[in-house]
């Protein structure tokens, strides 16, 4: 069993793809990007007896959870993994979004297209009147006001007239036809390529900050907060971005779930959602996009593959989840290589 | 006067940390704050960094009053911290921690690789572990890049808090040598130490700090030949 254990933590697919990418010329780093960003727009007609979910509809998989939950991780990936916030009420943002689309789609008839970025909005609103008092404190205090935030939202929309209650909102519009591309609630494709590029350009935007004085601000006050200011990192200013940036990018992805399910309850948003989410991002590798990414993939998508166990599949899925944290504590793609470390005295690199 | 400090109180809560302190640098000193555990030797850096706000009294940098100036500017203005215990990003390889020291100046990109050299050159241990993550260094080299990454801002003022602290002798020597190589360089330091007789013989001039006050001042090769002190501090006393 050890012997597995070290062959596996071993194997370093980041580190060996690492290599390949940054021997690779122009040419090959474009096809690459192309053929990755092909075969996940192809995905939807690659419903074969591999790929596939014989239980459930593979479109609707891929729309929901599977995209939707890596853009939520995505989301919080710039709080947990890159700022080191613990944030347990992501689900808040989510539901901001949605139910923005759902009120203003169903009862005012603002398209989808504004609704995007209202709901973005929204939860970036939310998050600044969160983050505010929120921010100062730190850790356990910090998770726990998170996630009563999330119970807040939830148990709002529970109770307000606008948003119906525990019955929700329902008959939500999807947008109007693009060229032949119709979206509608039957059939699930476009609403899934859209959620794939709402992920890539945010994937974009995140890589562009994170080579930027946010990308480092964000960084220095996950691994030392008090450090971060010594060195003249504006911490307050930094955490808010963060949080209301990981917040934007669920009400987005919010807004154009509501659209695709054509019907939201209070009950879709509750905790559970929250604590996967964090799941995906600490699975995949905190702070490290692709990693993340991989992650809410994997764990989003096995338990819809192994949907013939019925209930039993939860437990595979738990049992998934201790090996993993076993064998790759820091997730599927860690952040950092893990660097060569040389004994002291004798000068021998020691294997970690 | 580089830095003048007056009649500085300090609390936290109801307990005061600093009951009036006094005292100065002037350019191109190094000036050393000894004291025991609690005297308030951290709690005052603290305050010239920014980190915490003085209940009474005045800190002014080269004439300015800094008071209403956050810690991140005070940066700019030419005063950097080395933290106690270090403090450096584990997770960050050396390289990126000395970059992070040049954070704070909006045009940190211009002249980092000229910084970086400068830093190499004072430690050239650093260079060696330059790709490896801050978390795996030694403690000695953890000091030197906690040092080094302070100057990285090109700072006036260095402050420095307990750089000896749990170090081997054979580091501490180092250090030591490292602060006047730095003093030769034109940075003034104030040096916090419980490590008394290596910091007074280094230093220019000394304060003695019990308690949250002041009890003595004198030039620190003085100091060192003082009874009370050696009595108290340095364990040779009659």
């Amino acid at each position: 069993m050890s012997s597995i254990k070290i062959a596996f933590s071993k194997f370093n697919l980041r580190d060996s793809f690492g290599a390949w990418w940054e021997n690779a010329t122009k040419k090959q780093r474009i096809a690459f990007r192309v053929l990755l960003i092909g075969f996940f727009y192809a995905l939807p007609f690659l419903d074969n007896p591999i790929l596939g979910t014989p239980e459930t509809n593979f479109q609707s998989v891929l729309f929901y959870p599977l995209a939707v939950y890596v853009a939520m991780a995505v989301g919080l990936n710039i709080v947990v993994g890159k700022s080191g916030i613990l944030d347990l009420g992501y689900v808040a943002f989510f539901a901001i979004g949605a139910y923005t689309h759902a009120i203003l789609g169903t009862f005012y008839g603002v398209s989808l297209w504004f609704n995007i970025i209202l709901g973005a909005a929204f939860a970036m609103i939310a998050g600044v009147i969160l983050g505010l008092p929120a921010l100062r404190l730190r850790g356990d205090y910090l998770a726990i006001i998170t996630l009563g935030f999330g119970e807040i939202v939830r148990i709002v929309a529970l109770n307000l007239e606008i948003t119906g209650g525990a019955a929700g909102i329902a008959g939500i519009p999807a947008p109007p036809n693009i060229f032949n591309v119709t979206f509608d609630v039957l059939d699930p494709k476009p609403h899934y390529w859209l959620m794939l590029t709402f992920i890539m350009l945010v994937v974009w935007m995140y890589i562009r900050l994170g080579k930027r004085r946010p990308g480092r601000a964000w960084e220095a006050i996950r691994e030392d907060e008090d450090v971060a200011e010594f060195m003249g990192v504006e911490t307050t200013k930094y955490k808010l971005w963060a949080f209301i940036l990981g917040g934007a990018i669920g009400g987005g992805a919010g807004a154009i779930y509501s659209s695709q399910v054509a019907s939201i309850l209070p009950d879709y948003f509750t905790l559970n959602v929250s604590i996967l989410v964090l799941a995906c991002v600490v699975f995949g590798g905190m702070g490290n996009i692709w990693g993340v990414v991989a992650g809410a993939i994997l764990l989003e998508y096995l338990p819809e593959k192994l949907r013939f166990l019925s209930e039993t599949r939860i437990l595979f899925f738990g049992l998934l989840m201790v090996v993993m944290m076993n064998i790759r504590p820091d997730g599927l793609f860690p952040r950092k290589k893990r660097e060569k470390v040389y004994d002291k005295v004798t000068g021998q690199e020691i294997s970690r | 006067m580089l830095l003048e400090i007056n009649d500085l109180k300090v609390s936290y809560g109801k307990i005061q940390a600093i009951k009036g302190i006094s005292l100065n640098i002037k350019a191109g000193e190094i000036v050393t704050l000894v004291g025991a555990n609690g005297a308030g030797k951290t709690t005052l850096l603290k305050t010239i960094s920014g980190i915490l706000k003085p209940a009474a009294g005045v800190i002014k940098f080269d004439g300015k009053d800094i008071q209403g100036i956050a810690p991140h500017n005070r940066v700019l203005e030419g005063l950097c911290q080395a933290p106690e215990g270090r403090g450096i990003f584990p997770g960050m390889t050396v390289l990126e921690n000395l970059e992070m020291g040049k954070y704070a100046r909006k045009d940190w990109k211009s002249e980092l690789s000229e910084d970086i050299e400068r830093i190499y050159t004072l430690f050239p241990r650093l260079k060696e572990r330059q790709s490896q993550a801050g978390g795996t260094l030694s403690g000695g080299e953890q000091q030197m890049l906690s040092i080094g990454r302070a100057l990285m801002s090109r700072p006036r003022l260095l402050l420095l808090d307990e750089p000896s602290m749990g170090l081997a002798p054979m580091f501490i020597q180092q250090i030591f040598k490292i602060i006047r190589e730095i003093q030769s360089q034109g940075v003034s330091i104030l040096l916090v130490e419980q490590n008394a007789a290596q910091a007074l013989s280094c230093a220019n001039r000394a304060y003695i700090l019990e308690t949250g006050n002041i009890v003595k001042e004198g030039a620190g090769k003085d100091l060192l030949n003082d009874d009370a002190i050696k009595k108290a501090y340095l364990g040779t006393g009659a």
